[in-house]
């Protein structure tokens, strides 16, 4: 007789092979993936910024044709946002979203590989036009008609259109299963009012991206056909609007900002409580305030506008719009301060990175509500006071939650534990270093320094500032240099994690590190929102984590819970590894590939093979059909 | 926001450093109510540090949710009183300019009451010092946004849409300014000046602005103007002569101009020589192609546009 850990083993556990790894379906392995591609890209962004500080280090530097400047700058804003930002948030709410809520699996797991899969291969479809020289130039934002054909008359922009319509399509996919999950499959107990911190930010963010991201798409569909086929839908000589695009972009350009810091918020209120050594203060405070950021971050997008010349009225609406999101924000800054002054703070590199995080938050945040006062904002839009702003948002507020996360759940996924010695040079040097590059940057921008240009005379007085902007952001990369030298050192020589190296309280740290294909030998039964934690509070032990439904069946399985409550509903069937996620994805490439070189024949071939893949995905196994 | 030289870029600046110093005093009270509680329990470790079993207390969270409000709402109100105050001026215009982008200059066009007295010119503004300037702002191209800071905030030049701004100057002096909407190749090299003057110098300007040009004396000028009528007259004009191409800048009073090319290059003989036969090789991308002209033909067309004072 097997044991039950044997028995769930042979069925979650596929031999190893090419096939097996093409097909793997393992939320774990997955959100590995996710994690690693997306910090490769934060790697490749960082790089073409250190190029970009090269030019910008004095005057009349020549180093980069405008051409190339014009290129780097779009590439690095384009990989960091879309290709680094999002996805490393994915990664980890991949890996952890079912830990976290004791479920085997996500509840989509063939389209979870889809998602990874397109995620990838959008990111080698724009990455070939910039190595083809064709990168698109014109901008993250890009805004019409600088992009329509007459002014831009390359296929560089076609690669912009359709690499993020491409990307899109992960994202959507992505969202679906992560609100799924969190409603579907939490263990049974577990109602939303248990629901770790952590969900709440991936779930507001998913909410966010299935309503923001069909403005971007539609956007980038118009622009194609104006590109290709001669439509106008931006183009004012042909009755089209250029400022429809701003409309459409930034609709859900302002909700892409929350999308890709709320994650990261919650990270940080998972790992304040651990150091902080108690529950967190404000539970319900901070996941409302989530939610209400995602809802008002929707009312706030004319903020980008506001040197457009609308009429003041419709100004002052979003201008107080703009203020009020602040509001939640504020709601989350209170509650970690409240935690760590109820609580007994235990400074370790992953809680050192958070509390930087904090401080990064608030200048970033203050820096908002100062672009955010209409009439200042003509004043500093357009230059480095908003490129300042946009990286204490992006790097403070997106970078060093992530950092912190990765000190902090790199020994649950590798189960070695990384150097403590060198995180707390890590932090330090990345926090200060930081500060030095990117704080100038205000004062670049009080200057008068406009954003985007590939040079600036002599003599205007910029030449000081961004010479340390460019020493600070040096300085910077050396210290994302030191993470990843602690990541390898600790896979080598790293002390063993154990299951629970924080004494934390959540119920990811329940089961062995790295956790077994299957995540937990029983389905656990929750009763708090600490489970690991509630005997020492004196909560009773209400939780159940070691015995329960042990859903060892034929094949994988896993329990179906109620949305409110978390009551037991059914016993979900999930389906085996499947090759069709990465053909179907691979299909997909093959038709952007045809739609970007106008090879006609190559996008239809690529579409029918699409439809062919999607066909193979959804025929039953016959194991399936027999069960 | 720095050393503003206009009425309402100094309001502007005043709200600035208000909202600059409550975002500094926000920074420091948070930082501070962070640092009290790390430094209180420095030196602790997971290993002897119980859990805290203390009932949770959410007053100081509503008190500080409270009081980021306030500072909110006042910041608010006391940014739409300053956007009243500056979104359009409070007496009437003295004149008013037509702005119009161009991939990478700027043109200005002077209407007069007596339209054979309008007249335009390129990236250098001449504005009588102490009255509001009615800007009316339009691009040919893509988006630009005209920009010049010591005077007042950005306004956007939108292809089919025409905009209102103003601006003033309340001390003589030249003012630089800059496009600050990306718009392609050689955005970064996309400059003006604002030379704001007394009311009777100002019109002196005008005067001399809104003359054609003169006939060219001297031999070498004159066939400068003839080989400037082969080719440039395509694309430029010259008023009072043949030449009315509309694609670059206004040429008629060039050689009044302190810079050309976007003020991307001081005006003087050598620039002017490189920038007409070869504008290419000193901004590239820039719209002006290369022109083949023998030594003694470019010497001419240069000494020609010397004369268009």
């Amino acid at each position: 007789m097997a044991t039950l850990a044997e028995r769930l083993e042979t069925v979650w556990e596929p031999p190893r092979s090419v096939y097996s790894t093409l097909a793997s379906v393992d939320h774990k392995v997955i959100g590995k993936r996710y994690l690693v591609t997306a910090f490769v890209f934060l790697i490749i962004g960082g790089v073409e910024a250190a190029v970009i500080r090269a030019q910008l280090t004095h005057s009349n530097e020549h180093l980069l044709s405008p051409e190339a400047y014009n290129q780097l700058f779009t590439m690095h804003g384009l990989t960091m946002i879309f290709w680094y930002a999002f996805p490393i948030l994915s990664g980890f709410s991949n890996y952890f979203f079912p830990l976290m809520i004791g479920s085997r699996d996500m509840a989509y797991p063939r389209m979870n590989a889809f998602s990874y899969w397109c995620f990838l291969l959008s990111g080698v479809f724009l990455y070939t036009g910039y190595a083809l020289g064709l990168g698109p130039d014109r901008g993250w934002f890009a805004y019409a008609p600088l992009t329509e054909r007459l002014y831009a008359p390359g296929i560089n922009m076609d690669f912009y259109t359709l690499a993020l319509i491409f990307l899109t399509i992960s994202g959507t996919v992505g969202s679906i299963n992560f609100i799924v999950t969190a409603f579907k499959l939490r263990a049974p107990g577990m109602s939303l009012g248990r629901l770790p911190l952590f969900m709440y930010g991936t779930l507001t963010a998913s909410f966010s991206i299935i309503f923001a991201l069909p403005s971007l798409s539609v956007a980038c569909v118009f622009l194609y056909l104006d590109r290709k086929f001669g439509t106008h839908f931006f183009d004012p000589g042909g009755g089209g609007s250029a400022i429809l695009w701003q409309h459409l972009f930034w609709i859900f350009g302002h909700p892409w900002v929350y999308v890709v810091v709320l994650p990261a918020l919650s990270f940080v209120s998972m790992i304040i409580p651990t150091f902080a050594r108690r529950p967190i203060v404000g539970y319900t405070w901070n996941a409302l305030g989530v939610v209400m950021t995602g809802v008002i971050g929707f009312g706030v997008w004319v903020h980008h506008m506001f040197a457009t010349g609308l009429p003041p009225m419709a100004m002052s609406f979003f201008s107080a719009g703009s203020m009020t999101v602040v509001i939640p924000s504020a709601i989350s800054i209170f509650v970690w301060l409240a935690t760590i002054w109820q609580g007994r703070v235990v400074p370790t590199t992953s809680m050192l990175f958070a509390l930087g995080f904090i401080f990064l938050f608030v200048i970033g945040g203050v820096s908002g509500v100062v672009t955010a006062a209409t009439p200042f904002d003509w004043a500093i839009t357009d230059t480095y006071f908003v490129v300042a702003h946009i990286h204490y948002v992006l790097a403070g507020i997106n970078l060093f939650p992530v950092i912190a996360a990765f000190y902090y759940w790199l020994p649950k996924i590798t189960g070695r534990m990384l150097s403590e010695r060198l995180g707390k040079w890590n932090f330090w040097v990345m926090f200060l270093s930081f500060n030095l590059g990117f704080f100038p940057m205000h004062i670049s921008g009080l200057l008068g320094m406009p954003r985007r240009i590939f040079t600036y005379p002599a003599g205007v007085g910029w030449d000081t500032v961004n010479l340390i902007t460019s020493i600070g952001s040096y300085i910077f990369a050396l210290g994302v240099l030191l993470f990843v030298i602690n990541f390898f050192w600790s896979l080598r020589y790293g002390a063993r994690a154990g299951d629970n190296p924080w004494d934390a309280s959540s119920l990811e740290w329940a089961t062995s590190s790295p956790p077994p294909p299957y995540n937990f030998d029983v389905i656990p039964t929750i009763g708090s929102r600490d489970p690991l934690w509630e005997e020492r509070l004196g909560m009773g032990k209400r939780s159940s984590i070691h015995e329960g439904p042990t859903l060892a069946g034929p094949g994988k399985e896993t329990l179906q819970t109620s949305t409110l409550d978390g009551e037991p509903v059914a016993i979900l069937r999930m389906p085996e590894d499947s090759i069709w996620p990465f053909i179907v994805s691979l299909a997909l490439l093959a038709a952007f590939y045809g739609l970007v070189a106008s090879v006609w024949g190559l996008a239809l071939a690529g579409g029918i093979l699409t439809l062919f893949g999607v066909h193979g995905w959804l025929w039953p196994s016959r194991a399936a059909v027999e069960a | 926001m720095m050393r503003p030289a206009s009425r309402p870029a100094h309001t502007l600046s005043v709200l600035g450093w208000w909202l600059l110093a409550i975002a500094i005093l926000v920074v420091v009270i948070i930082g501070v109510l962070e640092l009290i509680p790390i430094i209180r329990h420095r030196g602790s470790t997971l290993a002897d540090t119980a859990l805290v079993n203390t009932a949770p207390s959410t007053r100081w969270i509503v008190i500080g949710v409270v009081l980021t409000g306030l500072t909110l709402l006042g910041t608010f109100a006391y940014s739409m009183v300053v956007m009243g105050e500056t979104v359009s001026p409070d007496e009437r215009p003295a004149l008013t300019i037509e702005i119009t982008g161009h991939r990478w200059w700027w043109e200005a066009r002077y209407p007069r009451t007596k339209s054979s007295m309008s007249f335009t010119t390129a990236n250098e503004l001449h504005i009588p010092v102490g009255v509001p300037v009615r800007l009316e702002v339009a691009s040919a191209d893509v988006i630009h946004s005209f920009w010049v800071p010591r005077l007042h905030g950005k306004i956007d030049l939108i292809p089919g849409v025409r905009n209102q701004f103003w601006i003033r100057a309340d001390s003589a002096g030249r003012y630089r300014g800059q496009c600050a909407e990306y718009c392609g190749l050689q955005h970064s090299n996309m400059a003006l000046y604002v030379t704001a003057e007394s009311a009777e110098q100002f019109r002196n300007w005008l005067a001399l602005q809104s003359r054609p040009a003169a006939a060219p004396q001297g031999s070498e000028a004159a066939r400068g103007l003839q080989r400037f009528m082969q080719t440039c007259a395509l694309c430029h004009t010259v008023r009072g002569t043949e030449a009315k191409g509309v694609m670059g800048p206004d040429l008629t009073h060039v050689a009044s101009r302190e810079t050309i090319a976007g003020a991307a290059l001081t005006n003087n003989r050598g620039n002017l020589s490189g920038w007409v036969v070869n504008a290419p090789s000193l901004k590239p991308g820039t719209l002006m192609p290369r022109i083949d002209l023998e030594p003694d033909e470019l010497h001419a067309v240069v000494s020609y546009l010397e004369t268009l004072r």
